[in-house]
């Protein structure tokens, strides 16, 4: 769209994009935007619709082992959310003129990234509750700055799925409550669970704003509207509280409250463990994405058997009418 | 075969960042048309910044006769609802 303008042309364009950025105005899906707007925007928009999509899967890993009818029902509808998740957010990206099969190609060829949290694997019932109360606790720190985001479907969006999140976090936040306050092992299981997923949960926010690559350009495009860290310090405010009720143990000896800063000091995150487990090197990369990928194909026989049904539909009524 | 044009139906975009949200309808010879008459009947008074027009016949519709069936499969779920959780005070805000 840009291939027409002169250099002139398009600083104008550029400058009245940001002006209307900085008056708080959303952009919508057929105004005129810089080419690398739109292609920041998918490259965060489809990160965040396949995590909602491999996170699927450490938590279906318990649904036929769950302890209970109710909770298994719980954690069904929870799964099923986090499907309808990535559809809006994968159909929010495709008004960025993708296609889902592009958005998909790229999930499984692995330049596509995914909250890298959805690596780890799921060992006890605990971990449903600790998934629950940390990781959507976190998604939900995240998602809630992104209602202010600035382009029009990716905000609305954001709005649909805060509404939807908030009983995921309290469900599994219910669990490790229920856990902390049974028997001894159970209330093992619920720390030793914390134990594994706090600090990839840390993790999700990505990295220190210093050394974040796309953070600057985003914050200016508020396409962000809190930085990495700004959220990270958040959310330790608020699990910090939360531990407490349930008598748990955040794992971090260096967590302390600084008066001064109005907020909870904490321990340095191993960006080393964060860079592999982004970067294939997960205990369960591998296996998520290879389960990605057969579901995906194992399903294309539904999805031509839709077609042909369409098809004959269609040629039957023709017939008729001819 | 009607002597009126074809019906459309009329979204409005009443500021941006808003949904297209149903405004009324019309009828037009086509959609070019139709979204000119939309500006001239709906929009007089600065009611938006962008219209959608779609024809009425392209619109599948379900009945809320039907709610009963439609959506029975939904209504026995109260654990889908934030409230279906009781949590300490202290940090029921979650």
């Amino acid at each position: 769209m840009t291939d027409n303008l002169s250099d002139q042309q398009l600083e104008q364009r550029e400058t009245e994009f940001q002006q209307r950025i900085d008056a708080e105005e959303k952009i919508e899906p057929k105004d005129w935007m810089p080419e690398k707007y739109r292609q920041n925007l998918i490259r965060q928009m489809s990160q965040h619709a396949h995590s909602e999509v491999i996170g699927m899967q450490p938590e279906g890993n318990w649904i036929t082992r769950a302890p209970t009818l109710h909770r298994k029902a719980i954690l069904l509808a929870k799964v099923q959310d986090e499907g309808g998740h990535g559809l809006y957010l994968y159909s929010a990206a495709e008004t960025l003129g993708i296609s889902r099969e592009e958005l998909i190609a790229s999930l499984h060829s692995g330049s596509a990234k995914y909250a890298s949290i959805f690596n780890y694997p799921t060992l006890s019932w605990a971990d449903i509750g600790a998934i629950g109360w940390l990781v959507d606790g976190a998604a939900i720190c995240n998602q809630v700055s992104l209602q202010r985001t600035s382009y029009g479907p990716y905000s609305r969006g954001m709005v649909r799925i805060c509404k939807e999140e908030s009983f995921h976090q309290r469900q599994g936040y219910h669990i490790m409550m229920t856990l902390a306050r049974g028997s001894a092992e159970q209330k093992e299981m619920a720390q030793d669970a914390l134990n594994r997923f706090w600090w990839p949960s840390l993790m999700m926010f990505g990295p220190h704003d210093a050394d974040s690559v796309h953070s600057a350009q985003s914050m200016k495009w508020k396409i962000k509207r809190q930085s990495n860290d700004e959220l990270r310090q958040k959310f330790v405010d608020q699990s910090v509280k939360q531990a407490e009720v349930i008598e748990l143990e955040l794992p971090d000896p260096d967590l302390k409250w600084n008066e001064e800063r109005g907020h909870y000091d904490f321990g340095e995150i191993d960006w080393e463990e964060f860079k592999r487990s982004m970067t294939g090197g997960g205990p369960c990369s591998r296996q998520r994405l290879a389960h990605n990928i057969q579901a995906h194909d194992d399903g294309a026989w539904v999805r031509e058997a839709m077609r042909a049904y369409e098809s004959k539909k269609r040629e039957a009524k023709d017939q008729a009418v001819a | 075969m009607s002597e009126h044009m074809q019906l459309f139906e009329v979204f409005i975009r009443s500021r941006r960042g808003l949904d297209h949200k149903h405004v009324g309808s019309l009828h037009a010879e086509a959609h070019a048309q139709a979204l000119e008459y939309a500006r001239d009947v709906y929009t007089r008074r600065s009611e938006g910044v962008s219209i959608w027009v779609v024809k009425s016949a392209d619109i599948v519709a379900s009945q809320e006769a039907d709610c009963e069936s439609f959506y029975d499969p939904l209504d026995d779920k109260p654990y889908r609802h934030a409230t279906h959780y009781q949590l300490p005070e202290e940090v029921d805000s979650m």
